[in-house]
Order: structure tokens, then C-alpha cells, then sequence
């Protein structure tokens, strides 16, 4: 694609021609999108307006960031080529890693969030997602890889303590374990809330745990390291539970199988803290063979529903909730909630602790950053829009039936079609009724969380390509089972990373808490961090307000005061690196976010409008139980307490979110500060420069030099070329 | 009919490099390389063991996001 003519300067026809029309295609998405007003417009607009943006922004943003910004060095070995020991360091296939990094970030976040986000239109939350990914989210991530690779693969964590300060690196690994217990409490509660009364979700998710143990005995004891044969058997038996749950949910057994929220919430956490303290290879490893096939899977078959259905969008582009801050799903105004809302697929900072873990360690060529980073977090980006495609595409009062919380629209049918009417839409008890019928389960009513919302969509585009109306209670239960799948492993690896972190601390304290091996340490910190995230489910399940209506937030600004601390690093590197010209490249991004999430931490707190400020919500229920009243949606005494209580925990720990990075931010731009003054000052912890053997191409396709290159290569010593390159086989497209 | 057979094996090799399934032939090609060719190397079995437990020893490796 780039030739020699365009790295010369001078401009090739061809390809002004090509970005052009690339460029046309995507206006003309966002123009039918922006100017449609009353008519229902085809999600084809959608998807032409994000690929076209995303060519346009990886061809020359994430290239101009690549050479100018970073200055990437083909000719620098990375830390796979140098520190190669066959395991963990190893030069790995472009295409392969790429693979690799987007099955590990992509998750229930970029799925969930559009969803709710959805309550104020397509359009917000699709010019975020896209815009967002362009400028803040894949550079986040595409930034982060390159400078934990300039540093062997280290972590965000040591990054900030090295690069910053031990303040601000204690601050953000504190940031990182406290974001850590909210985000698996908030994924929990997601779960809770898709399987609640379902029998045939609760089965098939409860098949997949003897499914994987049994994968994880076969690869243990039967045929060690067939792990492809073990996850298509896995695969196989996993649509056979998924069947198999409805003939559970019609037959006796089904009474077993339909559980209320709170006891699902016992089984969960139950679960997560054996599953946390079984070895590895019984449970984790084997789970995520499973989720991630289903994963990859999924997502690819949803891209293709998307683009042969071409639905139609029945949602408003902008709803009147965006204005007033008043809906139903989420509180606050469109600014700054939409951003918090949509983290994941526009900018999420978890995404930097995978930028800055296993995949700096396997890349081959600096030059593959670009591809690595910038490209998965665009397909990330895609996989969101998608989401905001499924959730636009069915009945508007039916997503506001799903999605309000049962203290808003009621029980019946027929009270949730009449709040859905004051919502300003319409769908009547019957046509409720119907929709929970038509995928086999009791009620749709306040399935919040966007699992459920995300599973009808879903339902609807799957069942128009593979088995008609027929097969949308199968599609829906699908949809269900694949996000629950990935989520269960998240709370079992999260579990363990909390543990681990929070293992190493105690360790300052008492030395046996860091063998990771000691059980009495090992049982007491996983029993902690379920206690924790623990904590904040059961909460989340018991609240009158709606769990999700009030924990999401929190676990959207925790996501991105995440990015503010992944940005803060990597804005802090490029003014030491002597690069402060190009700072704004991160800088713009992180004050942007800073700027979202610290406004939306401080409405979180010190907000008039009780649906939106803890602390004012707080003081009217106290009020209201000090003059003997009960306020709804809480129904009794013992509500108002709750409410009372929950509202001092969220605001505390929305403040204490916003403090820690203020305390990163603070310390990050002392240390610029320093580096500008005094340049010669800055220690960089770069690991130094060692001269590259291998020769690979930077982007998913070899351009003529690279090809040449590699012949030349080739032809001057075969054993040089291969060396830790990918197989031979792969190398010939 | 050779592009298919080309185009499976490429699927192939591409999905026993994505589940990593190729770990264990890579090392022993990484040792032989560095050690000579009658380096001792571990059995698949050994070789596997020791790759899941040594994620006991840091579960920071291989963790997925949301």
C-alpha cells in the first residue's frame, strides 16, 4: 500500500484516489446519521461512518504518531528478540499477536457500555466511540505497548512508581486494586441480573463449570497441550448445555434451576473464591480456552449479521434524556456521563494493563505497534459500535422496560408500560409480554446491566441470518450464555489479580503474605477481595435505587481514571524523552478525560440533584427517615436505611477514585515540570539499544521493500532470517 | 484444490499459534537451538505442568480485561 514514491514525499495518484473515497464513505455515514431527524435510519450509515473514520485515523493519525511521535525503529531489536527464551519472551507472528492482544481486551465492557449509553440515542455514544478511539483510546493503548516495550515488558504500575515518583506509583497501584473490586463487582452484577429467574441461562452457565473441569483434567492428565481439540470438544458440549437448558427450564428441574438475585449472588461468590484458590489448570485456564473461542467467535459472527442485515436503528439519534440528565438507566447529563458510561471501545485503562503485560514481551518489531495497539483497540472500538447497533435496533419502550430499574417501572406488565409511556414512548403490556415469550423467559422487566438488552439485539440479527423467529429464544440464550462465560472467568482472574496485589502489600507488613504459596495468607486475601467486590454486589442487588443505575457510574469513572493514570505515564515519558513538542498527542487526550471524569466524580459527590450526588441523595433519605417518611422507590424503614448507607459508601469511594489521581496527576506534572526545567536531569529507564536481526513487516501486509528485504535477507543466510520468526508456513501470504 | 489445502493449513498454523498450543515445540526448537541438538529437554507433559502453574506464580500473566 505505501510505497516508495509516498515515503519520498511525493503523492502517489492511486492512493489519493483510494483515501478519498475512504474519506467520502465515512462522511457520508456521519451526514445520514447526524441529519436523519424522524426517519429510521440503516445501521449500514453507522458502520460506514466507523470504518471509514477508523481507515482514515490508522492510515494517517496512528502512522503519524508511529514515525513522528514515538519514532518507532525497525532496526531496534524489542525485548521478544532479545531476551527470546521460548516461553514467555518470544518474537511472535504480527497476525498471531494480534489475535492474541484483542481476545485480552476485549470483554463485556465494550458491550455493556453502548448499551446504557444507548438511553441517549445513537448519536452521543457513536460519535464518542469512534472519535474517542481515534484520539484517546488507541493511542492510550498504542503509546503504552511502545514504552512498556522500550522497557522489557514492565507493568503500568512500575512504570509510574519508576517514571514518576514512589508517590504517584503508590497512588496508582492503590488506584489499580480499588478499580479492580468495582470492576468485578459491577460484572458480577451484570450476571446476576441476565440470570435471575432464567432456568435455562442458570443451567447452561452452570454446565460450563463441570465442562471446563473436565477440559482441564484432559489437558492435564489425558493429552497435555491439545488445546485445540480440548476447546472444540469444550465448544461442542457447550451448545449441547445451551440446548439442553431448555429442556430444564420445560421440565421439572426447572424449579432447581430458577433462582431470585440473592441466592445467585451467594452461588457467585461461593464460586469465585473456590474457583480463586483451585489451581490454575483445573478451572482458569481451561474457562478461558472456552471464553475466548466464544468470544472470537461471537464477535466475528456479530459483525457479519451486522453487515448482512444491515437493521434498521429505532432509536432517536438524540433522546430528550440527553439534554435534561433525568433517564431512567443512568443519571446526569450527557456531559460528562456519556464518556463515563461508553469506557470500554472508546478509551479504557484497563486496556493499559494488558498494553503494559504480556504483549510488549512478544512483540517482534517496534514498527508493529502501530498494528498491535492502535488496530485491536480499533476493532474493540468496532465491537462497541456493534453493541449500540443491537441496542438501537430493537423497540425503544421495550429497551426502556429492560433497562429502568424495577423501583421506576414496577412488576406488571402493565406498570411498566405505563412508566415507559411517561419515558415519552410507547409499547403496551401485551407487546411486553410477547417480547419476554418470544426468548423464553418469565419477564424482560428491569433486566438492567445491558446483557440482556445486548442479547435480544442480538437474538433479532442472528435469528434473521440462522433459523427464522424460531430460534430466538436459542440466540437470546446464546447471547446470555457468551457473556456470562467470559465475565465468570473475569471474576475468577480478577480474584487473583486483587489477591495478588493486595498479597504483596500485606507483605510490607508481614513478610508471609508475599509466598504466594503460604494458605493461611492465600485464603485470607482471596477471602478479602471477594469480600470486597463481594460487598458491593449484594448491595448492588439489594438497592431500591437499581444496582446498576448506581454502581455503573462509579465503574465508568474508575475505568477512566485509569486512562488518566495509563496518560499520565505515557505524557510524562515523552516530555522526559526530551519529545515535549509532541506531548499533546497524549496530553490533549488525558486533560480531556481528566476533565470528564473529575467533573463527573465531583457531580458523583457534590451534586444538588439527589439522583445524581450521593451525598445530597444521602441527606434527603436521612432527612425524610428522621421525619418518620419513606421516600420511593425505597418501600419501608429498612430501605431507606439501606439507601442511606449505600449512598455514603458510593460517594466516599467516587471521592477517594478522584484523590488518587488528582495524587497521580499532581506528581506527574511535578515530574515534567522537573524534566522541562532541567532536561539533563530526567533519568529515562530504557533499556538500551540493541541492534535487530530479524526482519518482519510492520502492517498486516508486507509492502514491496519489506518483501524485498526479506529476500535479500534470505538469500544472504537462510538461518539468520527465520530465527525466532514465525513459522515458515505463515509467512507465505 | 492446493490453494485450499494451503488456506487450511494456514488456519492451522494460525490457530495452534493463537491458543498456544505451538508452546511447547517452540521451546524445544528455542533449546536445541541455543543448546545444541542433544540438549535434554522436558516431556510435553512436564513442559505443560510447569507452564499453568508457573501462572499460580503471577496472575498478572494472561489476564484479560473486562
Amino acid at each position: 500500500m505505501r510505497s516508495t514514491a509516498q515515503q519520498a514525499g511525493r503523492i502517489n495518484p492511486r492512493s489519493v484516489v483510494i483515501w478519498s473515497v475512504v474519506a467520502l464513505v465515512g462522511a457520508a455515514g456521519w451526514a445520514v446519521l447526524a441529519l436523519a431527524r424522524g426517519e429510521e435510519v440503516s445501521a449500514a450509515w453507522m458502520v460506514a461512518a466507523a470504518l471509514g473514520s477508523y481507515a482514515i485515523g490508522y492510515r494517517f493519525y496512528a502512522r503519524f504518531i508511529a514515525t513522528r511521535v514515538l519514532r518507532v525503529d525497525k532496526s531496534r531489536a524489542t525485548p521478544a528478540e532479545r531476551l527470546n527464551n521460548g516461553i514467555d519472551f518470544h518474537p511472535t507472528d504480527r497476525r498471531v499477536l494480534l489475535g492474541h492482544h484483542f481476545a485480552a481486551i476485549a470483554g463485556a465492557g465494550p458491550l455493556v457500555g453502548p448499551v446504557l449509553a444507548a438511553q441517549m440515542g445513537y448519536l452521543p455514544g457513536t460519535i464518542w466511540i469512534v472519535a474517542g478511539v481515534i484520539l484517546a483510546g488507541a493511542v492510550q493503548d498504542m503509546v503504552t505497548l511502545f514504552f512498556s516495550m522500550r522497557r522489557d515488558g514492565k507493568s503500568l504500575g512500575q512504570m509510574a512508581r519508576e517514571e514518576i515518583g514512589p508517590v504517584g506509583g503508590a497512588a496508582a497501584l492503590l488506584a489499580v486494586l480499588a478499580i479492580m473490586i468495582i470492576l468485578l463487582a459491577v460484572l458480577a452484577l451484570v450476571v446476576v441480573n441476565a440470570l435471575a429467574e432464567s432456568p435455562w441461562g442458570t443451567f447452561s452457565i452452570g454446565m460450563t463449570i463441570p465442562i471446563a473441569l473436565f477440559m482441564g483434567f484432559y489437558l492435564r492428565v489425558l493429552r497435555p497441550g491439545r488445546i485445540t481439540e480440548v476447546s472444540l470438544i469444550g465448544i461442542a458440549l457447550l451448545l449441547f448445555a445451551l440446548v439442553a437448558g431448555r429442556w430444564v427450564a420445560e421440565s421439572s428441574w426447572a424449579g432447581a434451576f430458577t433462582l431470585d438475585k440473592p441466592t445467585l449472588v451467594i452461588w457467585i461468590l461461593v464460586y469465585s473464591f473456590v474457583a480463586s484458590i483451585l489451581p490454575v489448570w483445573m478451572l482458569l485456564a481451561p474457562r478461558d480456552y472456552l471464553s475466548t473461542f466464544m468470544k472470537i467467535g461471537t464477535i466475528g459472527l456479530l459483525a457479519v449479521g451486522v453487515v448482512v442485515t444491515l437493521p434498521t436503528l429505532k432509536m432517536e439519534g438524540i433522546t430528550d434524556f440527553a439534554g435534561v440528565g433525568d433517564g431512567p438507566v443512568f443519571a446526569g447529563s450527557l456531559f460528562p456521563f456519556v464518556f463515563i458510561t461508553i469506557a470500554c471501545g472508546a478509551l479504557s485503562g484497563f486496556h493499559a494493563l494488558i498494553s503494559s503485560g504480556t504483549t510488549p514481551k512478544m512483540i517482534q518489531k517496534e514498527t508493529q505497534v502501530k498494528m498491535i495497539g492502535y488496530g485491536s483497540m480499533l476493532m474493540e472500538s468496532f465491537v462497541a459500535v456493534m453493541a449500540m447497533v443491537a441496542a438501537c435496533i430493537i423497540d425503544p419502550g421495550l429497551y426502556f422496560a429492560m433497562n429502568a430499574p424495577a423501583g421506576v417501572i414496577g412488576d406488571s406488565v402493565q406498570s411498566a408500560s405505563e412508566a415507559v409511556r411517561s419515558f415519552g414512548y410507547s409499547i403496551s403490556p401485551e407487546q411486553l409480554a410477547a417480547a419476554a415469550k418470544a426468548v423464553e423467559e418469565s419477564s424482560l422487566l428491569s433486566r438492567t446491566g445491558g446483557a440482556p438488552t445486548l442479547a435480544i439485539g442480538v437474538s433479532d440479527i442472528f435469528s434473521e441470518v440462522v433459523g427464522g423467529s424460531g430460534m430466538r429464544a436459542f440466540w437470546y440464550h446464546f447471547a446470555i450464555m457468551f457473556e456470562a462465560l467470559f465475565i465468570l472467568t473475569a471474576l475468577d482472574a480478577g480474584t487473583r489479580v486483587g489477591r495478588f496485589m493486595l498479597q504483596d502489600m500485606l507483605g510490607n507488613l508481614y513478610k508471609p503474605f508475599r509466598r504466594i504459596s503460604w494458605w493461611p495468607g492465600l485464603l485470607l486475601s482471596s477471602a478479602v477481595i471477594v469480600g470486597l467486590w463481594g460487598y458491593f454486589l449484594w448491595v448492588g442487588v439489594h438497592e431500591p435505587l437499581g444496582g446498576i443505575n448506581q454502581l455503573f457510574p462509579l465503574f465508568g469513572i474508575a475505568n477512566q481514571l485509569l486512562a488518566a493514570v495509563a496518560l499520565a505515564v505515557c505524557t510524562t515519558l515523552l516530555v522526559k524523552s526530551g519529545r515535549l513538542k509532541w506531548a499533546w498527542v497524549t496530553a490533549v487526550p488525558l486533560v480531556w478525560d481528566a476533565v470528564v471524569t473529575l467533573t463527573a466524580s465531583w457531580q458523583k459527590v457534590f451534586s444538588s440533584d439527589p439522583k445524581v450526588g450521593f451525598f445530597q441523595q444521602r441527606s434527603d433519605y436521612q432527612d425524610a427517615i428522621e421525619a418518620g417518611k419513606v421516600i420511593a422507590p425505597a418501600k419501608n424503614m429498612d430501605d431507606m436505611h439501606t439507601v442511606v448507607t449505600n449512598s455514603t459508601v458510593d460517594g466516599v469511594l467516587s471521592a477517594l477514585f478522584a484523590i488518587l489521581v488528582v495524587v497521580v496527576l499532581v506528581d506527574a506534572a511535578r515530574t515534567c515540570l522537573k524534566a522541562v526545567r532541567h532536561p539533563h536531569s530526567a533519568t529515562m529507564h530504557e533499556a538500551p539499544y540493541e541492534k535487530s536481526r530479524l526482519v518482519e513487516p510492520a502492517g498486516l501486509f508486507p509492502t514491496k521493500e519489506e518483501k524485498a528485504e526479506r529476500a535479500a535477507l534470505a538469500a544472504a543466510g537462510p538461518a539468520e532470517g527465520t530465527r525466532g520468526g514465525g513459522e515458515s508456513g505463515g509467512e507465505a501470504r | 484444490m492446493r490453494a485450499v489445502v494451503r488456506a487450511a493449513s494456514w488456519v492451522r498454523w494460525y490457530v495452534r499459534e493463537l491458543t498456544d498450543e505451538s508452546a511447547y515445540e517452540r521451546y524445544v526448537a528455542h533449546v536445541r537451538d541455543h543448546q545444541g541438538p542433544q540438549a535434554s529437554v522436558p516431556s510435553r507433559r512436564e513442559f505443560e505442568r510447569w507452564r499453568t502453574d508457573a501462572r499460580e506464580g503471577d496472575p498478572r500473566e494472561g489476564f484479560r480485561c473486562c
